[in-house]
Formats: structure tokens, sequence, C-alpha cells
């Protein structure tokens, strides 16, 4: 029976082996530990525009992800973009006149959103809203700006 | 000798039975019996679907037409499970021998053992044991089946096959490839199980000398009919041209040397398809 | 003319009857399903030869897989000066695509086609009919536990490839190119998504294991009982489980990110 027992351990190292292969890239490779539902609290923001932002884009807070983006919709009334995020739990003392605003990461990177605190006493609470936000930064249209005065200023300097 | 005045004597009977294989006919309306407790052999040249016989008794296949009834029991109208459990009292051995190829002589001469019975470990051992004595096997117990010659391979097939104490064996070209000495072991194995273990056994083969020397019965087969049957005495003494031929081993007679094929001659002359 | 015509024909029919065949083979099989978990011991057999013995080969194609991407990743990425990604690209390439369907190729090669051979061979020396006779079931005996160790190993077999090459991209990354490793990791798990990228590579590994091991068997019970007949279905096994896989991929990538 000595060959069968042997058969038998290299049967569960191989399945251990699988398995940890498994629960490696859950939690080391994908965001399973980063982010969990239930320690976390709901915000939402409204914004003119959100570019690229998408469903689990990164909330950040002075370049540390906070958390992540959840719903993106857009709300046929007041013609706005509506972003839902949680929040990690951890960080539940943002003041309530916390600036949200859509940045890129680098040039070519991804979108994410910045919270920038403010000076209130009161913190944000789950269903909290922010109030002051400030879009995406359109590259088209920051680039037809600067053309546009910069023609402005070349016709003023002619005159 | 006349079986069909004893019905109940005859474990297996054969009634109109015809079966082919695509375009070919394979048997054409032969009915046989097989008397219980009696060797019989079915011969014919190669080719003449003894193994299908033995195949199509099994149920392994079925047939266009007719009936087999092995035990009073119609094997094509058996439900599955009625089926497998009519195999369990049939043994067969293969012309390859059949045996599992994973596993060792003692483990295959275990396995029906162990797939139909609920035995102790000890005391399926203990029959295993019983059962390659009963071959001569006993000390190869451990080797695995590629150690084996062909003959001890047959053996051990035949150890198996007696594994579940069944009524009837079937043996299907029990002497193929044998040196004289391993013939003579399984012809000796073959009568004396026969007669201790009460069996009915049917041999498929082509090998006239040592099935007529145990053969109780003998049925020779060819293109589908029933040629000739009798005692191997009857036989020998046949006023068939076709059954002495096949006896005597006579390379021309009713079957001829070649093939049917056109004028030699033309064959020669003519410029032929380059192939 | 007509020839071809009845060329065409009888290819069709000779295919609508191997379909029809498989389905009925399958059937059978997972009838007996059952059956196997009442007897580990059989299973443990098939776990150790179609698992183990294909772990050295997954495992070690994983690694080198791995470390390749990492350095052609790195050169074009470093292009752009997104150097930082690399983790991100090696491991979204290894979970989406590569992990399953290498791995699934690897399988066919190995276990697949050693599976046919072995139930082909059982069949031409009668071993598969012997069973039968001796009232023994090759389905429940034979067929099913082979068919469940090969669904069981081929996920565990493609998340070894990607685990292991996550990390040979990891060494390569930080060992020879000098990145660093925080924003390896970091990225990888800002980006891979456990929900569409592991479960579904996981998933598509598991129909990759159905599949080939379905093949496999198939071909091997029905293959000519020849040595000729059983070398050909080997052959067939490998090619088939191959178009299949790179076919099954294309429509599963197409519904699970499809809508990304």
């Amino acid at each position: 029976m000595q060959p069968s027992r042997n058969q038998d351990t290299l049967v569960g190292l191989f399945v251990a082996a699988g398995i940890a292969g498994l629960f490696f890239l859950s939690l080391k490779v994908s965001n399973l530990s980063a982010f969990s539902q239930d320690e976390s609290y709901t915000i939402t923001a409204r914004f003119e525009n959100t570019g690229g932002l998408k469903v689990r884009s990164a909330v950040s807070a002075a370049g540390v992800k906070v958390g992540q983006v959840s719903d993106i919709y857009f709300d046929s009334k007041t013609y706005q973009a509506v972003v839902t995020m949680h929040i990690n739990q951890q960080y539940n003392t943002l003041p309530d006149d916390t600036t949200a605003s859509i940045f890129t990461s680098g040039l070519l990177g991804e979108q994410y959103v910045n919270l920038e605190p403010g000076g209130s006493d009161s913190y944000l609470t789950d269903n909290g809203k922010i109030d002051i936000t400030q879009p995406a930064i359109i590259l088209e249209k920051a680039i037809g700006q600067f053309l546009f005065k910069a023609a402005e200023e070349k016709g003023e300097a002619k005159e | 000798m006349d079986n069909n005045s004893l019905p109940s004597n005859n474990l297996v009977s054969i009634r109109n039975l015809s079966f082919s294989r695509g375009e070919k006919i394979i048997f054409n309306d032969i009915s046989l019996d097989l008397a219980r407790g009696k060797i019989t052999a079915i011969m014919g040249p190669s080719g003449t679907g003894k193994t299908t016989l033995l195949k199509l008794i099994g149920g392994q296949l079925c047939p266009d037409q007719g009936t087999i009834s092995v035990d009073n029991q119609n094997v094509h109208s058996l439900r599955r499970a009625d089926l497998y459990a009519l195999r369990k009292r049939i043994g067969m051995l293969f012309q390859s021998g059949a045996l599992l190829t994973d596993m060792s002589v003692f483990d295959n001469v275990a396995l029906p053992l162990r797939e139909h019975t609920q035995l102790p470990e000890a005391l399926i051992r203990t029959l295993v044991l019983m059962k390659l004595q009963a071959v001569g096997l006993r000390g190869a117990k451990e080797m695995m089946p590629n150690e084996l010659s062909g003959g001890m391979g047959r053996r051990i097939a035949l150890a198996r096959a007696i594994a579940l104490d069944p009524m009837m064996i079937m043996y299907d070209e029990p002497f193929t490839g044998q040196d004289p000495i391993s013939m003579g072991v399984l012809a000796h194995l073959i009568k004396s199980l026969n007669n201790t273990l009460g069996l009915t056994s049917i041999i498929v083969s082509h090998d006239v000398h040592e099935t007529s020397l145990i053969a109780d019965y003998m049925y020779l087969i060819a293109d589908g009919k029933i040629i000739d049957q009798g005692t191997p005495t009857e036989m020998h003494q046949s006023s068939s041209a076709w059954t002495t031929q096949f006896l005597t081993g006579a390379a021309d007679g009713p079957v001829h040397f070649h093939y049917p094929a056109k004028n030699y001659l033309d064959d020669l002359l003519s410029s032929g398809k380059r192939y | 003319m007509i020839n071809s015509l009845q060329h065409l024909g009888a290819y069709t029919r000779n295919s609508f009857s191997k379909v029809g065949r498989g389905t009925g083979f399958l059937l059978q099989t997972l009838s007996y399903l059952f059956s196997v978990i009442a007897r580990p011991r059989l299973l443990m057999a098939q776990l150790y030869s179609v698992g183990v013995l294909s772990f050295l080969i997954i495992t070690i194609s994983g690694l080198f897989v791995g470390m390749v991407l990492a350095l052609q990743g790195y050169y074009t990425l470093s292009a752009f000066g997104a150097e930082a990604s690399l983790g991100v690209m090696v491991a979204a390439s290894l979970v989406r695509e590569l992990g399953p369907v290498v791995s699934a190729l690897l399988f066919a090669g190995r276990a697949g086609s050693a599976l046919t051979a072995e139930i082909g061979l059982m069949k031409a020396t009668e071993q598969l009919s012997g069973m039968e006779m001796m009232a023994i079931d090759p389905f429940k005996r034979i067929i099913a536990p082979r068919f469940l160790a090969g669904c069981i190993s081929m996920p565990l077999l493609a998340a070894l490839f990607s685990a292991i090459g996550t990390l040979g991209g990891y060494l390569v990354g930080s060992g020879l190119l000098g990145l660093d490793d925080g924003a390896y990791w970091s990225q990888m798990q800002a980006k891979i998504d456990f929900q569409d990228d592991i479960i579904n590579g996981v998933i598509k590994s598991a129909v990759f294991g159905f599949v080939i091991t379905w093949i496999a068997l198939f071909e091997g019970y029905d293959s000519i009982p020849t040595s000729e007949g059983v070398s050909r279905s080997t052959t067939r096994t490998v090619v088939n489980s191959a178009f299949s896989i790179l076919g099954l991929d294309f429509i599963l990538t197409a519904l699970m990110f499809g809508d990304h």
C-alpha cells in the first residue's frame, strides 16, 4: 500500500498548491483584500463632467487611496453626473465641506477622484453629499481654450 | 446425441440468429445449442465471426434477428440490471487476456470480487489465492500484466473469469499464439475446471488438435452457416469435404487457395494501373 | 462533381453522428459522477495521473511565460514612461487570457493525449469489453473518475500557472529590471478585479477542463481499436482540443469582457 500512500500525498500537495495559487491570485494580485464592502460608507458627489472616470476608479485623498467609485449615472433633471463612492470606514473624519475633483494620474494615466478636505468641524457620514466639485479637465477643451486665448492675446498685441 | 429432445439440458440456445455488420453478413439464420456441463467447441476459419458469437451471447452486441437465451433468459430482452446480473454468472476469457494493465495480477483477480461482493479483504485474499493456485500461478501474484508471458496472462485471466464461480465460461481463441506447453496447460485447465467446478464451457477456436481433444461437441461454422456438427470422433469421420479440409488443414479443397481473382494470364498481360 | 458532393454528404453525416455519439457519451459519463464521489480511491488515482503529472510542465511554463511577459512588456511600457504598470500588464494578461488558455493547451497535450491513448489502448486490448463481461460498467469504473479528475485539475493548474507567472514577472521586474516592488504589486491590486478577472479566469479554465477531458475520453472510447486508430485519435484529441480552447476562449472573452 506504500505507493498508493505516496500518491495520496502528492495529490494532496497538488490540490493544496492549486488552492494556494487561487488564494494568491485573489489576495495578492487582485483587489479582494484592498476593499471590502461592509467596512465602508457611501458618499455621493455631482460633477459637471466625469471625463473618463469609471466604476472602480480610485478615490484618494492627499495621494492615498481611501475608497473607490461604485456607481456613475447621469441625472436627467440637473444634467449632471452623479458619482457614488465607497470610502473605507477608517477614513471617517472627512469634513463635510470637502472638495471632490477628477484628476488624471500622469499625462496618460487613469482618472481618479481626489478629495481635498476643507475646514469644517462636522464630518461626512454615510449617504453624505459633497457639494463642492470640480469637473474633469478635458484635454481637448483645455487645448482649445489655450489656443483661443493665445489667438486673442495676439490680436490684442496687434491692435 | 440429440440436444433438441432435452431442452432443459441446454444452458444456451440460439435460434434463427442473423447478424450482419454493414454489408457483410456474419451469421445467416443459425441455430445451435450448448449442453449444460459440457465443453462445446465452435470452430471455423478466421474471420467467420466466432468472437462475434460470444459477444452476442454476452449481450454486448444485438442480433438483427433471432433469439439467444442463456439459462432460460432471453439475453437481448433483459433490462440492464438483469443483464449485468446474468454476466456475473458468465466468465469470459478474451483472446488477449484483457487484464487491466494498471494493476497487479492479484488486484486483477480480486477486481470482480471487490466490485460485486462486500466480502472482507482477508476473505478476498484467500479466494484470490485459491483461484491463482487453481491456475498454478499463485507465485506470480505480485507481478504486473506486462511482465507476464502470453500463456501466463491467459491463465491469470482464467483465474479472474472463475473468481465469481460462474456457471459458464466462454473462451475466445484460448490456444492462439501459444507454445505447445502453454497449449497443453490451457487445454488441461479448461478440461479440469469444467469437470471439477461443474461449468459449461464454450470454446471458440480454430486450433483443431487441442480443441478436439477436450471438446464434447463441435460446431463448424463458415460463411455464416453451420457446416457440420457432432462429437470430435464423428467429425473426424465426417464425409463432408469441407470438414475434412478444415480438420486436416489441406491447402486446397472446397475453400480455395486463391482468393477470387480474374484470369491469371489476363492479369499479367494487362498493362494495369500504377499505384 | 457528383463524387465530391457525395464526399461532402458523407462527411456531414459522419460529423453529425460523431456529435451525437459524443453527446450520448457525455450524458452517460455525467450520470455516473455521483458514484465517483462515493469511491474517492478511484478519483485519487486519476487526480494523480491527470493533475500531479501535469504539475511540472504547467509551473515551469507559467514561470517562463511570466518572465518573458515582464521583459517584453518593460520595453514597450518604458517607452511611455509607464514601467510602474508592468505588474498590471503581466497579471492581467496571465489571469484573463494566458493562464487559462496556455495551461489548457499544455493540459490537452500532456493529460488529454495520455487519456485518449490510455482509453484507446484499453479498448484495443479488450479491457473495456472485458470489464463489461465481468458486469463492471467501464463508464463507472474508468471514464467517470477520469472525467471528474480532469474537471478538478484544470482550474487548479490554470491558477497555478497564473500565480507562478505573476511571481516570474516580479522576479524579472524587480530583480533584473530594477523596478520598484511596491509599484508592481500595488498597481496590480488596484487594477485587477477579483470578480471580473480572477473569477472569470477560473470559469474559463473550468470550461476548458470540461471540454478537453470530454474530447480526450470520447476520442479514446470512439477510437478504432488498432494501433493506428489509437494514434490517430490521440492526434485528433490534441488538435480538436486546441481548436475548441481557442474558439471557446473567443466566445467566453466576448461574453465576459465584451461590455467593458
